[in-house]
């Protein structure tokens, strides 16, 4: 990901206060569709956002989902995910085109697709 | 665009084996049927978040007459499809407009491909998104959402996209769930085909 910075002209206090000021996305590997499941319960202490995103990935929730429901802009919440993969509360279930930009799947798995899309 | 506020309902949760996301994004214009075609085909309620970058210093070709930094954000919707017990697919409805595509690698790098919804009252809108997506690379079909018995057949519609013989063009109503569906399944069909070719190639 080519991520920067999203932080530094955004609504200072809160983003601030969320993050502890820190801005790392650039060394965070977090898809929008990366799958993200809880693997402890929340702890006494524990920063209210981390709380609520371990109560939404009870079940794996994609970080694009997590954002919605917390209301906080994607890269705030690679973050906070970030710090809770760091102390192994969360992990991450990658999806397996990640950094494969502009190159197109093999064709056994795009027949995979095709078999779930004609189920719908 | 339809409004898509994300709800504090009781979300409808994945299986627990899930593992492996995909992406396809839905392009077009204010208006056009975007969010309309991914509620008619998701699971869930559209959600909808934003991102936002600033973009100075960000490495595209166009930020001439940017003095200094300024925030980006965009706003968008978004559903999803189990297609299996491992695959989860999730649609992106992405507006066309110019600062988006400053976010495009970041928000859809590993994109399995994009769908460009057109209305032919409207298609200069869509000659942006098409340029965009060349320029990135990424494979794409486009889909004309009729609103109404249309007035140009869609080789009319080609012609004005000047679009290459090679790219797909269907027609759809985005309000009905298997028309669609049928967009997706036209798009993986085109990308099954560009990966088969490849594959014979090498």
């Amino acid at each position: 990901m080519t991520a920067r910075s999203a932080l530094e002209d955004e609504d200072p206090d809160r983003l601030y206060t969320l993050t502890g000021g820190r801005s790392r996305t650039a060394e965070i590997d977090l898809d929008l569709v990366t799958l993200i499941v809880s693997e402890s319960d929340p702890a006494a202490g524990m920063q209210s956002e981390h709380v609520k995103i371990l109560r939404i990935a009870g079940r794996p929730t994609a970080v694009v989902e997590i954002s919605s429901e917390l209301s906080l802009p994607v890269s705030v919440v690679k973050i906070l995910i970030a710090d809770l993969l760091d102390t192994g509360r969360v992990s991450a279930r990658h999806p397996s085109s990640a950094g494969t930009s502009a190159q197109i799947p093999d064709s056994d798995f795009l027949k995979k697709v095709l078999v779930g899309l004609r189920n719908l | 665009m339809d409004s898509a506020i994300s709800e504090r309902t009781a979300r409808t949760p994945l299986l627990s084996t899930a593992t492996d996301g995909l992406k396809i994004v839905i392009v077009g214009g204010f208006g056009v049927g975007k969010t309309t075609m991914v509620r008619s085909v998701s699971e869930i309620r559209p959600l909808s978040t934003e991102e936002t970058m600033t973009q100075a210093g960000v490495g595209v070709d166009s930020t001439s007459g940017v003095q200094g930094k300024t925030t980006t954000t965009v706003a968008f919707d978004f559903g999803r499809i189990s297609l299996d017990e491992r695959m989860v697919l999730y649609l992106f409805g992405a507006p066309g407009q110019e600062r988006f595509w400053f976010l495009w690698d970041r928000l859809f790098s590993g994109t399995l491909g994009a769908v460009v919804l057109v209305d032919t009252r409207r298609l200069a809108d869509s000659w942006y998104a098409i340029d965009r997506l060349e320029h990135h690379g990424t494979p794409f079909i486009v889909a004309r959402n009729n609103f109404g018995p249309p007035n140009h057949d869609l080789s009319e519609v080609r012609s004005a996209l000047t679009l290459s013989e090679d790219v797909p063009l269907i027609d759809c109503d985005a309000r009905h769930r298997d028309s669609s569906k049928q967009v997706l399944i036209a798009l993986v069909d085109h990308l099954y085909a560009l990966s088969t070719a490849r594959e014979t190639q090498s």
